[in-house]
């Protein structure tokens, strides 16, 4: 670590969403500090399986389903950019996306959410309803009780880790300092720069700040005249030992990963500020895994755990600039790989550039009523 | 190579196979000790390198002994006692287990 | 079975058997699971079927197990016997894998008496086949009866690698050699603890005979050695070191490693208990009360899993935690519990009085604990290098659970059981730390790998039945992002 402490940026949150901006900017050849909690913190990035997920996402918001389509577009080359640039192999592979319906009723929702999006992004959104005969021609293996699925050529998936691991490389390599155990005390602003200091007492300026500390923006954001509505909401993930390739696309329930293993997600529970794992919640996720794929039955799950998302009042993303204080920004969203491409590419060239990118105002906190100062 | 300290004419045997190849064994020994008096040096292979491993601690903390037994992967050799007809193969990355 | 017991306890070795007979003798309903198909733990491992127990070979002590099976056989507890620990929830129910799938036990006291594991060994080679701990080699002899010919080479420190070696002499066997990795001036500033070790002058002149019967037996002892290396292309071939000043390769296809125990607190991290590195045992201890209570009420543990102490100080904490169960279920009284309690307390002192000694003269050396070579394998699951984690530290990376991120490491099937105190040392050093700051790794449930079609199919207490599809209505399943 060196003992620089003045900056062209600090983002504060080393998760997906911070690492994935932190890494746009230094791209963007600005110097980033990078300031995150320490070993033991509740990371929504952790909880991540791994979809870039274009399927249900932003049916009542339009430039959502707008930001989400475009990221996902931009995934590609930002994948095969990432992987050339630090050498670590991301198991991105967009073949499309399927949601597995298990009771008829699932599969007439699904259908309705389904033409409703596509009704809402003007024809852009594609997708297919899959009838249990088509589905079975594609995925023979599929237990008795799957009645059909939704199908969008849009979705892919990416090892999160690897990801993660990717983008800390690619910014590490490109001198961004990324500085653990740093939980951010107290933000004010002297002159053009933010002086952002730490629980253990260290000082640091930038004249851009990035709040995209998850669920820690709530209290961060009011300190530059924002506002973060969020509240965690716990998800739980089964992960199984590795075993042969067996699936190739992702679904909303599980994937395979590039390593072979299962990941099973996830639960949806208000549990406040706790991210324990539950039997209860074991039991369901493992028996809905296997009334998909009944070959599951025989794979050990070798460990669970609990995330907190970063949830919204409305369950879409959080982006705005301070009226009070311009240079200072926030990005709370739950989406982080999904929005991964987006955040590295078009959202860091905005700041670097000092706004959003265009037509951002939805995404103000202002939606919900909040004073943002 | 292991080998018993003294041979005990009455105690039971049971017989089980390992790869298509009959290993005798005392009743109440673990697959992983049968094997490793059998002679047998390999109980997997890793996932990550594909290099060869063994049993290490024998009391179900290392999972280096990670074998498919009577067909199910993903099965702690050194903490399932033989069993009379019991089937055992080496855990490759992708012999349907694996981890 | 009845859903609901006093006292459960995990594990069956001295501390869990003591607990439970001393838990009986006070009236408690008691139900002990453990992994193994019978009683006695690792040391006293196969007490009730050992084909050599009879012979000798293992030594008085070993003997002990068999009076403590006797007695607990006699107790009244109930033994699940071949059970996994899958779940302890937040409310006290134990899940347990046993022959017939997973079910939950309610238990208003736990007992973890879940003991020790050997120190990780991490030198260049520890992954090949035919490198195994001292500790496996003495499971094969108590349980199986058998013991490797006449070319393992034992490698390490510490009271078991003399114990086991002597023990293979007994039995007719002789090591090739022991490469003995105790550092030499430890043994000379281990003598500032050597007043308070007269209270329990025993172990010392155990250690001496040992010595001594190696010593006799011609077995070559070399001493000092570092620089371990073993050497093979798919298995063991030869080990290499450095000791009295030149270098020594040894052919050999059995390299059996120790350089100590120490707790086994896989458990108690997972349910989050506070933990306090200890720093003359390097290693983590959870921090208990008086009663042997964790910082988690009702969660209690006994035995070498609170610190290592020794089967016989084992025995003397159960038999103490049990009474600390009972104290705290109003089953027994105050002054009652105090009376019970003294003379164990006072047994135990004697016990702890020679641990400075031992853990002086058998501290495991710096280098062997933190690696020093970059292409050292750390997480033998995810075969994560030392390099891999000095790149990982050099980026930021602060400490074992964000490590995972990182790198990946403690993320396969062992869960950290491996490579957590390496970890914890590794990071520590690299960022000049106190290990005590870096923390550890935390298991995460089901604590031993379960099958989908178990868990699926798990009797849970009080959630509500599921349909086919997965469902019970009260935890929504969500789309991810």
């Amino acid at each position: 670590m060196t003992g620089k402490t003045s900056f062209d940026a600090i983002v504060v949150g080393g998760g997906l969403v911070g690492i994935a901006i932190a890494y746009g900017l230094s791209r963007q050849s600005l110097s980033v500090l990078v300031l995150d909690e320490g070993d033991i913190a509740f990371r929504a990035s952790r909880g991540n399986f791994g979809l870039v997920w274009v399927q249900s996402k932003g049916v009542n918001m339009p430039a959502y389903a707008a930001w989400t389509r475009r990221s996902s577009d931009l995934w590609p080359d930002f994948a095969a950019e990432l992987s050339e640039e630090t050498g670590v192999t991301l198991h991105y592979s967009r073949k499309g996306g399927y949601h597995f319906c298990l009771t008829e009723e699932e599969f007439r929702q699904r259908d309705a959410m389904m033409q409703r999006l596509s009704d809402a992004t003007g024809g852009a959104f594609t997708y297919s309803m899959l009838g249990r005969n088509a589905l079975v021609d594609r995925f023979p293996e599929i237990g008795p009780d799957v009645v059909g699925a939704s199908y969008s050529p849009h979705d892919a998936h990416v090892g999160s880790l690897q990801l993660f691991m990717g983008m800390h490389r690619g910014f590490h390599a490109r001198g961004g300092t990324y500085r653990g155990g740093s939980a951010v005390a107290d933000i004010s602003r002297t002159g053009p720069d933010f002086a952002v200091t730490t629980r253990d007492g260290a000082r640091f300026s930038a004249a851009r700040l990035v709040l995209a500390a998850g669920n820690g923006t709530r209290a961060l954001a009011p300190m530059v005249g924002l506002s973060a509505p969020v509240r965690p909401q716990k998800g739980q993930v089964l992960v199984t030992a590795r075993t042969d390739p067996f699936l190739d696309v992702p679904t909303a329930l599980l994937r395979q990963t590039g390593e072979g293993s299962v990941l099973i997600g996830d639960s949806k529970e208000e549990t406040g500020f706790e991210d324990s794992t539950s039997p209860e919640v074991m039991r369901n996720l493992a028996a809905r895994a296997v009334a998909t794929f009944p070959r599951l039955a025989g794979l050990r799950a070798v460990r669970s755990w609990g995330a907190l998302r970063v949830m919204t009042p409305d369950g879409h993303p959080v982006y705005a600039q301070s009226g009070e204080m311009p240079g200072a920004y926030v990005a709370c969203l739950h989406s982080g790989v999904t929005l991964a491409a987006a955040h590295a590419g078009p959202m860091a060239e905005a700041i670097a550039a000092g706004t959003l990118p265009d037509n951002f105002q939805s995404f103000s906190p202002d939606r919900f009523g909040v004073q943002s100062h | 190579m292991f080998s018993r300290i003294e041979e005990n004419p009455a105690e039971a045997l049971v017989t089980f196979l390992f790869e298509g190849r009959p290993i005798t064994a005392r009743a109440g020994d673990s697959v992983a000790a049968a094997l490793l008096l059998a002679g047998v040096a390999t109980t997997r292979t890793s996932p990550v390198s594909g290099a060869p491993r063994a049993a290490y601690c024998m009391m179900g903390s290392c999972f280096e002994c990670l074998m498919v037994i009577d067909g199910a992967a993903d099965r702690q050799a050194c903490l399932t006692p033989v069993a009379d007809g019991m089937v055992v193969s080496r855990q490759l990355p992708l012999s349907g287990g694996g981890s | 079975m009845s859903r609901a017991v006093d006292l459960a306890v995990i594990g069956a070795g001295p501390a869990g058997l003591a607990a439970a007979i001393e838990a009986r003798r006070i009236g408690l309903s008691v139900l002990l699971i453990d992994e193994q198909p019978g009683v006695g733990g690792q040391i006293y491992r196969a007490t009730d079927t050992s084909p050599v127990s009879g012979s000798g070979i293992l030594g008085a002590e070993y003997r002990r197990g068999g009076e403590l099976a006797l007695s607990f056989r006699a107790s009244g507890a109930r033994h699940m016997a071949g059970s996994t620990l899958v779940d302890i929830t937040a409310d006290g129910w134990i899940g347990f894998e046993g022959p017939d799938g997973v079910e939950f036990v309610e238990a208003a006291q736990i007992i973890l008496a879940s003991g020790a594991v050997e120190r990780p060994f991490p030198v260049p080679g520890w992954t090949l086949p035919g490198v195994m701990t001292v500790g496996a080699a003495q499971t094969v002899l108590k349980a199986s009866g058998a013991a490797p010919q006449d070319d393992a080479v034992l490698v390490g420190s510490g009271p078991l690698l003399y114990l086991y070696a002597v023990q293979l002499l007994r039995s007719g066997r002789r090591p090739q050699a022991i490469v003995d990795t105790a550092p030499r001036l430890p043994a000379l500033r281990a003598l500032r603890h050597f007043p308070r070790a007269l209270a329990a002058p025993l172990y010392l002149a155990k250690g001496l005979r040992l010595l001594n019967e190696i010593r006799k037996s011609g077995t070559a002892h070399h001493r000092g050695a570092t620089g371990i290396r073993i050497e093979g292309a798919d298995a063991a071939e030869s080990i290499v070191f450095q000791a009295s000043g030149r270098r020594h390769s040894l052919n050999t296809s059995l390299v059996l490693l120790h350089q100590g125990v120490v707790p086994n607190i896989q458990i108690t991290q997972a349910l989050r208990c506070r933990h306090r590195w200890d720093d003359a045992q390097l290693c983590w201890v959870p921090e208990t009360d008086e009663w042997a209570q964790t910082s988690r009420p009702g969660l209690r543990v006994a035995g070498d899993g609170a610190g290592i102490a020794g089967a016989l100080a084992a025995e003397y904490r159960g038999r103490i935690a049990a009474i600390g169960a009972a104290l705290a279920l109003d089953r027994i009284v105050e002054p009652d519990a105090e009376e019970r309690a003294r003379p164990l307390r006072r047994l135990l002192k004697t016990e702890l009085a020679a641990r400075p000694l031992l853990d002086a003269l058998y501290r495991p050396a710096d280098d062997l604990r933190v690696p020093s070579e970059p292409d050292t394998i750390v997480c033998r699951c995810e075969e994560v290098t030392l390099g891999d984690i000095s790149r990982a530290v050099t980026m930021g990376c602060p400490g074992p659970n964000q490590l995972k991120a990182f790198v990946r490491a403690g993320m396969g099937p062992c869960q950290g059981r491996m490579c957590a105190l390496t970890v914890t040392e590794t990071i520590a050093s690299l960022r000049g730390r106190h290990p005590g700051e870096i923390g550890s790794y935390r298991l995460r449930p089901p604590f031993k790998p379960t099958t989908l079609g178990a868990l699926a199919a798990m009797k849970l207490p009080d959630a509500p039945e599921i349909d086919r599809a997965g469902n019970t209505g009260t935890v929504e399943l969500a789309e991810q992002s």
